[in-house]
């Protein structure tokens, strides 16, 4: 037996040999090292595409920068600032096409402030409040139904919500309100806002959900009420994901398309006004960027206000990543206490634990 | 038993569902002083607590069969509300369960939402009933979670008493903390003990024989023996309190 195994050729030796739990563990890593490889490889690939992204659209902004020739008719200052107007004064206007062309993209960023601004102040207490109802009161059956049914919301195609509102809603609106304008800012705000709504909902109902029920407990125990605790304790422990939730419903105003191209109007005037027609950047690339001569100013500007779309999405998300961190941190009381003067307290106090 | 009773219950019985938890229980809490309720895992003792604050009633399927008496009025029938019974009887949970607010919004938080006036004060004077006052210093303002597990259970304390409750009800307060720990709620309660009613469940003999003036047996949802602490452990009534007494302690 024993000289039989130890004149064994090494490949018989690993046929027979290893036990199956060795040659499973084997095979296990194995896959291991496979799935490490095939997760890196998709990580790297997600984030070059971004940056890849990002040059793309950045190069093509860059011309408003650097290019002495696309100077002529449009540089930074120009979009910010006011210009002459066509019967004298001065004006921000965007006019791409008319000669000489105005781009001024300020009433696309008040445009756009406007309907984001209209579709949160709509969707976030819409959203946020099915989600306290969900989670605190609602009896899980109830809940059942609720949560779901919010959630395939998020399924329906921006394009039909948009045709919702052009052809139902926004008659439906001017009549009850008699506006000027049938498609305006508010119109593309409660657009907005159904597109919004499934997303906030669920990132808070999940927040809400995950509040350890021993903090509910511990305050009903107190002799207060559902409410109490839903506002009280559950609110403020689940601030950080709703805060999340939020941030995520402002990336998906500020970057949804096609509802704001169907149901603003597409007029770029600058006016604070709710019910006055807007245009927003993302409808503005989408519609005019196909007629835009490629490589001329109003290309160009085009790319501009994409990378500044892009720009003002990604620093809002990082904000929020840190703010909703720090809220986390807070609430987990990982935050390092740092006294700011000896108070006449502590030096009284017999010991500081 | 001397003194008035604070709690007493008459006859009664609990079910979860199908499952008789509490099978007529005969109880007479004296006012002020310490209760123990002991007995082996499952016997009922956190139903029964819980009976007393009515936080059954969270509990889907739960359903109550005869009375609890709080100072003579039933706390089933009579028109006391629950936040009333509850801001009256108070509730410290196995494992520490500040909110994760700061030290002070903890303690404020009872004192709010019963609307009460002299916030400062109420939550100051609870402090110092537990000693976090002078421990903390200034830190009233840093998260309770950030506090060690004897002070936040200290905290929980602090908060109850914060609106004046009359019964404090403790379900196996120190069953989470170090023996040191234990030893400092353990001296908390018997300073209490002169004020408020405290009923405390404990797996624990020896804390159960140092910390309680009464001491309450139960076994399979029935009271087996009531009487003073020192007459339930050296002389118990019952032959089933000796056996489970000299087997814990043996
Ligand atoms: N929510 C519930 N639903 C159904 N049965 C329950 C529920 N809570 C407790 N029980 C049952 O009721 C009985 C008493 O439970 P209880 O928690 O009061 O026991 P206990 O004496 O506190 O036990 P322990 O010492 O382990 O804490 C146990 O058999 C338990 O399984
Ligand atoms: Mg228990």
């Amino acid at each position: 037996m024993r000289t039989g195994r130890l004149l064994s050729s090494p490949e018989e030796e690993r046929l027979t040999r290893p036990s199956p739990f060795a040659r499973r563990a084997a095979r296990g890593s194995i896959a291991d090292v496979l799935a490490a490889w095939t997760i890196k490889i998709c990580a790297t690939l997600a984030i070059a595409s971004l940056v890849l992204i990002f040059v793309f659209i950045g190069r093509e902004a860059l011309p408003i920068l650097t290019s002495e020739e696309l100077h002529e008719e449009v540089d930074v200052p120009r979009l910010f600032l006011p210009q002459p107007g066509e019967e004298g004064g001065s004006e921000f206007a965007w006019r791409p096409v008319s000669t000489p062309p105005r781009f001024s993209i300020l009433p696309l960023f008040v445009g756009t402030l406007k309907a984001t601004l209209i579709a949160l102040l709509i969707a976030i207490p819409l959203a946020v409040g099915a989600a306290i109802f969900t989670s605190e009161f609602a009896p899980s059956l109830a809940r059942e139904i609720i949560k779901p049914s919010i959630e395939i919301l998020a399924g329906i195609p921006s394009v039909v919500i948009g045709f919702f509102v052009l052809m139902v809603l926004a008659g439906w609106l001017q009549s009850v309100f008699g506006w000027t304008f049938r498609l305006n800012a508010v119109t593309a705000g409660v657009g907005l806002s159904l597109a919004v709504i499934p997303i906030v909902y669920t990132v808070s109902e999940d927040a809400l959900s995950s509040v350890p029920q021993t903090y509910r407990e511990g305050s009903i125990a107190m002799g207060a009420t559902r409410w109490q605790t839903a506002w009280r304790i559950a609110l403020p422990a689940a601030s950080p994901g709703i805060l999340a939730a939020c941030v995520l419903g402002f990336g998906r105003a500020v970057g949804e398309t096609m509802i704001v191209l169907m149901a603003s109007g597409n007029a770029a005037v600058l006016s604070f006004a709710p019910t006055d027609s807007i245009l927003t950047f993302s409808a503005a690339i989408a519609s005019e960027l196909g007629d835009a001569v490629h490589g001329g100013a109003h290309y160009h500007v085009l790319f501009f206000i994409g990378a500044f779309l892009f720009v003002l999405t990604f620093v809002t998300n990082l904000a929020g990543q840190w703010w909703v961190t720090r809220l986390g941190r807070k609430l987990r009381g990982e935050l390092v206490y740092v006294p700011t003067m000896p108070s006449p307290h502590v030096a009284t106090g017999p010991g500081d634990a | 038993m001397p003194t008035a009773a604070k709690i007493e219950t008459k006859d009664l019985h609990l079910w979860y569902r199908t499952f008789h938890a509490l099978k007529g229980i005969h109880l007479a809490i004296p006012s002020r002083g310490i209760t123990a309720i002991i007995g082996p895992s499952g016997c009922g003792k956190s139903t029964l607590l819980r009976t007393f604050n009515r936080m059954n009633d969270l509990i889907p399927g739960a359903r109550v069969g005869g009375d609890v008496l709080l100072d003579g009025a039933s706390i089933y029938r009579d028109a006391l509300s629950l936040t009333q019974l509850r801001k009256r009887v108070g509730m410290v949970f196995q494992r520490p369960n500040p909110f994760p607010l700061s030290v002070y919004e903890n303690v404020a938080y009872g004192p709010k939402i019963h609307g009460m006036n002299d916030l400062h004060g109420r939550v100051r004077r609870s402090l110092e009933q537990t000693g976090l006052w002078s421990e903390l210093g200034d830190r009233w303002h840093v998260s309770a979670l950030s506090l060690p597990p004897e002070q936040q259970q200290r905290l929980c304390i602090s908060r109850l008493l914060a609106v004046e409750p009359e019964v404090l009800l403790m379900d196996e307060p120190c069953s989470a903390l170090d023996p040191i720990a234990t030893a400092r709620i353990e001296e908390l309660m018997i300073a209490l003990k002169s004020t408020y009613t405290i009923v405390i469940v404990t797996h624990n003999m020896q804390q159960a024989a140092r910390v309680s003036d009464y001491a309450a047996y139960m076994l399979l949802g029935e009271l087996v023996e009531f009487a003073e602490t020192d007459k339930v452990f050296t002389q118990p009534a019952d032959s089933r309190t000796e056996e489970y007494i000299s087997g814990r302690f043996g």
